[in-house]
């Protein structure tokens, strides 16, 4: 039974009505209407010098406030990834540059009055390019003889193993046990070759910005964006002003799934109006949001798998290969979790290795997509499990039962962390319930034509970054007792602000509804890192457990103050401050409004948390599906899920993660590709051209929660919001498998592959 | 030009230029529901109704309009918070940005289709894009609401 | 988006059509694809003012005007029984209600698209258009024709003792398709329409006596039209599907 109030509840999102009441509550919605309007040249080649550019007759244009190249920007690079200072992402960027990297890249900004003059000017600027070889293929990269970051001022903040004169982004090897000695001793190996493809987050919202100039001459930023504090960071390093002169506000915003938490587009408004003292505002077209944006790391992940006959999986030997693009954000992050998530899933193998490389190319830059790499790892490593099992001649599910990792199992991949919270292997028992996969595994022939199988795969994640993370709210007591929770984590519609508000609710013992949550100012709200690395609810949480603790405190000894009695005697109950050791007792509502009357006690807290430990949420997910023998065509039929978040904070906001991400993971599985013509242009620059899934696509889903208790965990919460995409790309190449014999190494699956592999073809 | 029309059933004359989009249009008049996705027909955000029946802002030219009826959120406050408690009880709104194009073609499959199956429900509103959900709590939010509105019709 | 200096809603034909001789000048059906052209217009001629937006059926045809929108195509009970469901078919999955509540089939069929469902299936029936100078036209000869000034006013369906199927084959449920097929059986004959090659729709018109074998029929037909590749599927692939999707769609047909 619940034995909280709030706390595992499906409680509504204290947004909901205004959101489907359509409020104006967005970024566009709220800016000044005279706003400059923004828009980009960007370059229509992969890689260039701008030899010479004119803007003389396009500043005639009548509306026209400015037009900025890159002869006006300054020569601070930076990086546009939303990470802790220092970085891991290279300084590879500017304003603007002579060089450009991609087809999209920024050419000059335009500012004017209205959209039809900007547009006008646009067609007016006058460029001369040097044309330069470009490389579009990133498995040719490394070392080639052209560079697509020569400058000398490029810099490196981290030890991550870059190198610009060899195109190289990061560079890190790892291993543990004997490696070797492990693979000699199976039986069986499976090496192979995966290809993930580029996918963007495609949120509804594009990327936006709006910046003003406030009464006191600073600039504030109203941005459409997942790293609130990152944003003045690195529009103060782009600008070269003191941190003190930004102001960064984030309101609701329309998605991001990680497209947000790279600062796309902020640094373009932030010059215009710190130039020109004019309001501007910048919102992305789709096609931009498409082109010119943060996309999933297309990566090549070779993979050596081991075990022997008995099915106990002695080996590991990862090598990944990630593309950039044109720019470093995320790269030399993302590609780790390829291997130190995706390899935890066997924690008992002897011994692993895992290599990588992350290199640069002429596409546009990759960045953060939920899954952040792992999604890519699990791919690979969940389908070369089930190609292990064939090998050997067992059920994939048996031999994921023997080898996967169990509570208290140290995971050498992961960084040796232990498992303190594990309930993999029931998330795996049940949900083969639910498929019914004894009866179905691996296929039934439909006599129509048609074959239907199964198909399943296990994920990891993480909480947090470890070490690293901080999240950290405020709360304080307003009258008659009702509080107000301040909150630097931002909001992108998964509701973290109702879930820290429902921990408050329980820690202070009190109604969801008398705690009130904002959004995020960057002069108000206490730091947090941001909402990333699936880390809100477990680090923000955390913060919202010891500023709960600590206000509680205050309160109590401000009750025992009031009453003269001794504060080592009293305790809260939500309610009151009652005297232990008799009846008395003080309503929070007397104490609440004493305390705004001759009084020096401020009944407010704040506390900061990060973790040393990132306890990885897991999960299990199996599909049923129908293949067309004729023509190669995926019918989706059912797919069901079981996830060990630990506690479920909110079990429907939970559900819809779990059910959104499996959407996206099965977009990305069946058809979600950006694709590049030999010019370098992309093709997927609409949702005409690049399709995501409609409600026609998907398959009914049942979610299911296996919780285990996180010990380090707000109320034992891990998290959610990233691991759900996982296991649809794995899970379904594997159903494929046992439905025609056909095994997809490179996504996505289309009809067209899955016939040629019936054919023999390729 | 000069058009004339009823945004909401409040009628709005105004002089506009020849390519003003009905969605800028819109939004220009205080009818900040309305949201742009895309710029090539395919996400639905855009959905309002013309003269009753659900169109695409984005495309349908403001001309067009003229001397008809068009129908935003804004002009269906009750319904749509009817609607939207049951996809607030799903936690299927989310972030929001899909919602008044999505219960914009809710309310009109609502009046369109008596008894809708699974299939009608599905093919109806697969013109609006959503990101967050993956469409399952919506599709429970609808089978429910449409539920409910059965049951208090049968009641009266 | 849709940029001009001028809208203009004609009051007859002629004037649509005086309008239409400038170059600059285009006639708007739904706006979904002329917004997507980047390009500065004069005037952009709207006829929704004509009556063009009615379905007229009488015994031995149906006239659709060029206004009519898809979505009204698609719930047209006449057209639906005639076709045995088939128009419903090749219109359903085009991108979701609302837009097809917006765009007109004058707009669709005019555009002569390579991907289009519309024209696939109606150059399967015994259908024409109705142009304002040029007179009724066979769809099938429409479709070949060069892009000129003239307006297409109405599309026209002869009723034939036509059983008509449709079958399409999509990577995603509403995008444009891999390939198109309609098919006509009838009268001692058999029509089979191929489209989003990805080049437009074709027809291939055989006597009945082809069908008796069917698996063969498929083939042959499949190979006579020549396709390409594109990022959505490569020419052997197409050609593939269309075999699969004639041979489907003829026993669909057969076996109703």
């Amino acid at each position: 039974m619940n034995e909280y109030k709030a706390v595992n509840r499906p409680v509504r999102k204290k947004d909901a009505m205004a959101l489907v009441t359509g409020k104006p509550v967005y970024c566009d919605d709220i800016a000044p209407k005279d706003c400059l309007i923004i828009k980009l040249l960007r370059s229509p080649h992969p890689h260039a010098l701008i030899e010479a550019i004119d803007t003389s007759i396009a500043e005639k244009v009548p509306g026209i406030e400015a037009i900025f190249t890159y002869k006006d920007v300054p020569n601070n690079r930076f990086t546009m990834a939303g990470q802790t200072y220092p970085e891991a992402s290279p300084y590879d960027r500017l304003i603007l540059e002579r060089r450009l990297r991609y087809v999209g890249d920024p050419v000059a900004i335009v500012a004017g009055e209205n959209e039809k003059a900007v547009d006008k000017a646009l067609k007016l600027i006058k460029v001369k390019y040097e044309i330069l070889e470009p490389i579009l293929d990133f498995t040719k990269a490394k070392d080639n003889a052209i560079l697509i970051h020569p400058e000398d001022n490029w810099a490196s903040l981290c030890p991550v193993g870059a190198d610009n004169k060899r195109n190289l982004c990061a560079h890190e090897e790892s291993e543990n046990g004997d490696l070797e000695k492990a693979f000699s001793k199976c039986d069986v190996i499976v090496e192979q070759t995966y290809h993930t493809q580029a996918n963007q987050q495609a949120m509804m919202e594009t990327f936006r910005a709006y910046a003003t100039m406030d009464v006191y001459s600073r600039l504030t930023i109203v941005s459409s964006t997942q790293i609130t504090f990152h944003v003045r960071r690195i529009v103060a390093t782009a600008l070269g002003i003191p941190k003190t002169d930004i102001r960064v506000i984030k309101p609701r915003i329309g998605g991001g799934f990680g497209a947000k938490q790279t600062a796309i587009m902020e640094v373009y408004p932030a010059f215009v109006t710190y130039k020109t003292g004019k309001n501007s505002k910048l919102v992305f077209t789709r096609e931009e949001s498409q082109t010119a944006s943060s996309p999933r790391h297309e990566m090549e992940i070779k993979l050596k798998i081991g075990a022997t006959n008995d099915g106990i999986i002695r080996a590991l030997d990862m090598y990944t290969l990630s593309n950039t693009g044109a720019y470093g954000e995320h790269g030399p992050t993302t590609v780790g979790l390829t291997g130190h998530k995706a390899l935890a899933l066997y924690s008992r193998a002897e011994a692993y290795r895992f290599v990588y490389d992350v290199v640069y190319s002429n596409v546009m830059s990759a960045g953060a997509y939920r899954g952040y790499g792992a999604t890519q790892g699990m791919f690979a490593v969940e389908s070369a499990v089930d190609e292990l099992a064939h090998k050997l001649d067992m059920d994939p599910t048996k031999l994921r039962e023997i080898n996967i990792t169990k509570e208290g199992d140290v995971m050498p991949a992961y960084y040796g962390e232990t498992a303190n919270s594990c309930a993999l292997d029931r998330c795996l028992d049940k949900v083969k319930k639910m498929i019914d996969w004894d009866n179905k595994y691996p296929a039934k022939d439909m006599g129509n034509g048609k074959i239907r199988s199964v198909g399943l795969a296990l994920a990891i994640q993480g909480s947090c970054i470890s070490n690293l993370d901080v999240g950290s709210v405020a709360l304080k007591v307003n009258d008659d007792g009702f509080y107000s929770l301040m909150i630097g984590a931002s909001d992108m519609g998964t509701g973290c602000d109702t879930i820290l508000a429902q921990m408050a609710a329980d820690c202070m013992c009190c109604d969801v509804d008398n705690i009130v949550v904002q959004g995020v100012d960057t002069d108000s709200s206490p730091y947090d890192s941001g909402s990333y690395a699936s880390s809100t609810t477990y680090i923000t949480g955390m913060a919202v457990v010891k500023t709960c603790a600590s206000l509680t405190e205050k309160i109590k000894k401000y009750g025992a103050l009031l009453m003269g009695w001794d504060a080592n005697d009293v305790d809260f109950n939500g309610k009151e401050v009652y005297k232990i050791s008799s009846d008395e007792k003080i309503s929070l509502k007397d104490i609440a409004n004493s305390s705004m009357c001759n009084s020096t006690n401020a009944l407010y807290a704040s506390e900061g948390h990060a973790s040393p430990v990132s306890p990885p949420p897991f999960m299990a997910g199996a599909v049923e599906l129908e293949v067309d023998k004729e023509t190669g065509k995926i019918e989706l039929i059912d797919y069901k899920a079981v996830v060990d978040c630990g506690t479920v904070i909110n079990p429907n906001l939970a559900r819809v993660q779990t059910e959104g991400g499996i959407g996206q993971g099965i977009g990305m599985a069946l058809y979600e590709d950006i694709n590049y013509n030999d010019k370098g242009v992309t093709r997927s620059n609409s949702f005409m051209q690049y399709k995501i899934p409609t409600r026609q696509d998907i398959c009914p889903v049942e979610v299911e929660f296996e919780p285990s208790y996180e010990p380090t965990g707000p109320f034992g919460a891990k998290s959610i919001g990233e691991i759900v995409i996982n296991t649809p790309p794995p899970a379904i190449a594997n159903a494929v498998e046992n439905a025609v014999g056909v095994r997809i190494r490179e996504l996505p699956i289309t009809s067209e592959k899955i016939f040629r592999g019936i054919n023999n073809e390729d | 030009m000069e058009i004339k029309l009823w945004i909401n059933d409040k009628l709005i004359t105004d002089n506009v230029e020849p390519d003003m989009p009905m969605l800028e249009f819109l939004r220009d008049k205080g009818c900040l529901s309305v949201k742009r996705g895309c710029e090539t027909s395919n996400c639905g955000l855009c959905t309002v109704w013309l003269e009753g029946k659900p169109v695409l802002s984005c495309t349908m030219p403001l001309m067009r309009a003229n001397k008809k009826h068009i129908t935003t959120l804004e002009g269906l406050r009750k319904e749509a918070a009817e609607f939207g408690a049951f996809l607030a009880d799903e936690g299927a709104d989310q972030c929001g940005y899909c919602n008044p194009g999505f219960i914009m073609n809710v309310l009109a499959l609502e009046r369109d289709i008596e008894d809708p199956t699974d299939e009608d429900i599905k093919e109806y509103l697969s013109g609006n894009l959503c990101r967050c959900t993956g469409y399952t709590g919506q599709f429970r939010a609808v089978k429910k609401y449409l539920a409910h509105k059965r049951s208090v019709k049968a009641d009266e | 988006m849709l940029r001009c200096n001028d809208y203009i809603f004609a009051e007859s034909l002629e004037e649509a059509y005086k309008l239409n001789q400038k170059k600059n000048n285009v006639i708007v059906g739904g706006n979904g694809w002329l917004k997507l052209r980047k390009r500065q217009w004069g005037t952009v001629i709207d006829l929704s003012g004509l009556g063009l937006d009615k379905i007229d059926e009488n015994d031995e045809e149906f006239r659709i005007g060029a206004m009519v929108c898809l979505s009204d195509l698609e719930n047209h009970k006449g057209l639906d029984k005639y076709t045995c469901g088939a128009v419903k078919d090749s219109l359903k999955h085009i991108v979701g209600t609302q837009f097809r509540n917006t765009v007109t089939v004058g707009g669709s069929i005019y555009g002569r698209f390579g991907f289009s469902d519309v024209l696939s299936i109606f150059m399967a029936m015994d259908s024409y258009v109705e142009l304002y100078k040029g007179g009724i036209v066979v769809m099938s000869e429409f479709a070949k024709m060069p892009y000129d000034r003239d307006i297409l006013v109405n599309i026209i369906i002869k009723k034939k003792p036509l059983k008509i199927g449709y079958s399409s084959f999509r990577n995603q449920s509403t995008d444009f398709p891999v390939v198109t097929c309609a098919v006509a059986i009838g009268e001692g004959r058999i029509a089979t329409v191929v489209g989003a090659r990805p080049s437009k729709a074709d027809i291939r018109t055989d006597s009945a006596e082809a069908l008796e074998d069917i698996n063969d029929y498929a083939i042959k037909t499949a190979k006579s039209f020549d396709y390409q590749s594109n990022m959505r599927a490569s020419a052997e692939y197409r050609e593939h599907i269309a075999k699969v999707l004639i041979k489907r769609t003829v026993e669909r047909i057969i076996n109703n």
